[in-house]
């Protein structure tokens, strides 16, 4: 097996997992002294946490199609949760299956680096054939909704987490400190630290809310909390992972933490309008795929784009 | 040679459900490890069995024994004969009301083979629809189950509540469309003495199973 990464990207990988450590110790300790709280729902959400880096961490480490595939996966498991929670026809059973092969062509795309293709291909070729296929089955009660709630789920579990892959396929000279895969990792890390860290300071001093409609455990202080500690990684890191001057690893800090909330407030929403609690089991103590991936759907096409146009302008097209 | 498709086979089940359903199972721990046992599910589509098969370890593996419509699986190809008696391993039974009577020969073959499969520890896996019904919703139950309730009066009669499948591959299609299954394992019954009441019983615990998992999402 070879492994072809920069250095300072197995350096940050290292740190995850010694944060992680740390994290499990904590939660331990915690067990120990607080013998009559239950920490199992804590317990749980670390023991995911250390699946879910070490798949990841996997992935990008073996040779170049991995990660393709692993977010190839995990664009699969999550419309696949998003298409059997949401109300869909009986008669669009086709239809969806022709959603899920369109998971395979974008990241195919992704595969061969056909840029043009991966940015148009969910937004126009399939807005515009989904519906044509579904014209076929000439069942005209309740096709807005469908049509509507499958292309946002396609764009939602699909289009947006391929941006992830995209990055991997960047070229070095961008990035010419840890290429595409630096700017990954720098990415998932804030996406995921800001999470954790909103929900941290939210419980510890969160007293007022912002959206109780939507989210009633999301607190001004939370968000504050979260703004800060993202704010202040993105520029120590920036550095270290990417080519981000300080105005921007700050403008981004700033970018992604806002987006990510957003982001994690829009499945929310989704959640509270089918009337379900958690997307799913499937991580234990984080519920389901949804769940996990809330702030990334917004965070990852966000980041992007935002790294395309200052550094990578008239290299990729 | 069977041992080794059957292993085959199973593992190459376990695979494809889990890739392309992905299971939701509520309460596994219901499931019998040791013993004979009857499972008694809602049947709405060909994937029923197939993922009540994966719910099992390998070892287990020739202790499973779907019950299954005898002129469907063994009288239309002797290639899915083949598979159904081999690899499925099947007990047939024979479903149309007026060939035979509640007593008649055919029958009694049925409840023998049982009666030896369940003598052996082995697994029943029964549909008391009698059919694959239309998607979510469950159709009368018939009284073939009660009758072997009623001959085995030790053994376990777990209803399980099978939610997704319908629509993932339903009635007369052969392309499944990958979605989740949610399995819904109930406490296990035993004969209760009275018929009706019996299959009222196990209808109203496998609707029970169904409202929990609405409450439990």
């Amino acid at each position: 097996m070879e492994i072809n990464i920069a250095t300072p990207v197995l350096y940050t990988l290292a740190g995850i997992f010694g944060l992680l450590a740390i994290a499990t110790m904590i939660t331990f300790g915690l067990a120990l002294s607080h013998w009559d709280t239950d920490y199992s729902e804590l317990n749980a959400r670390v023991k995911s946490w250390w699946m879910m880096v070490t798949i990841f961490s996997l992935s990008i480490l073996l040779k170049h199609p991995a990660s393709i595939i692993f977010f190839m996966f995990l664009s699969f498991i999550a419309l696949r949760e998003y298409l059997s929670l949401i109300p869909t026809r009986f008669s669009d059973r086709r239809v969806l299956l022709w959603a899920y092969l369109a998971i395979i062509l974008q990241y195919f795309w992704i595969y061969i680096g056909w840029y043009g293709m991966f940015l148009i291909f969910i937004p126009i070729y399939m807005f515009l054939l989904l519906p044509v296929r579904m014209l076929f089955n000439g069942e005209t009660e309740g096709f807005l909704n469908a049509i509507g709630t499958l292309h946002w789920g396609l764009m939602l579990n699909v289009y947006t987490i391929s941006h992830l892959s995209y990055l991997v396929m960047l070229p070095q000279s961008g990035n010419p400190i840890a290429g595409g895969t630096g700017l990954l990792v720098y990415l998932l890390l804030l996406t995921e630290i800001n999470d954790i860290s909103q929900y941290i300071f939210g419980k510890l001093f969160g007293r007022y809310k912002i959206i109780p409609k939507v989210s009633p455990n999301k607190t001004v202080e939370g968000l504050l909390g979260g703004v800060l500690t993202t704010t202040g990684l993105a520029i120590v890191l920036a550095p270290w992972l990417t080519p981000f001057d300080f105005i921007h690893s700050a403008c981004l800090g700033l970018l992604l933490s806002l987006t990510g909330f957003i982001g994690d407030v829009n499945i929310s929403a989704l959640k509270r309008d089918l009337g379900i609690k958690d997307s799913g089991t499937i991580l234990p103590g984080h519920g389901g795929i949804l769940d996990r991936i809330d702030s990334l759907t917004f965070t990852a096409p966000i980041f992007f784009h935002f790294t395309i146009y200052f550094y990578y302008q008239g290299q990729l097209l | 040679m069977k041992r080794i498709l059957r292993i085959i086979f199973f593992l190459t089940t376990k695979i494809i459900v889990l890739v392309l359903l992905g299971l939701r199972i509520q309460h596994r721990e219901r499931l019998p490890t040791s013993g004979a046992a009857i499972l008694v599910a809602n049947h709405n589509s060909h994937l029923d069995t197939l993922v009540l098969l994966s719910l099992f370890p390998l070892s287990k593996v020739q202790h499973l024994r779907p019950v299954a419509n005898e002129q469907y699986f063994l009288q239309q190809s002797p290639c899915l004969a083949w598979f159904a008696r081999h690899i499925l391993n099947i007990i047939p039974v024979a479903t149309e009301a007026g060939k035979c009577g509640e007593n008649s020969c055919h029958h009694r073959h049925f409840f023998k083979n049982c009666a030896e499969a369940i003598a052996q520890n082995q697994i029943l896996i029964l549909y008391p629809e009698g059919t694959r019904g239309s998607p979510e919703s469950l159709g009368e139950f018939r009284s073939g189950i009660a009758h072997l309730a009623k001959q085995h009066p030790d053994v376990p009669i777990i209803p399980i509540f099978l939610h997704g499948l319908g629509k993932s591959l339903p009635k007369g299609d052969f392309l499944p469309v990958p979605l989740l299954c949610w399995i819904c394992i109930g406490k296990s019954l035993y004969w209760n003495g009275q018929k009706q009441i019996f299959l009222q019983q196990l209808t109203a615990s496998i609707h029970k199973l169904s409202e929990e998992r609405n409450l439990s999402l």
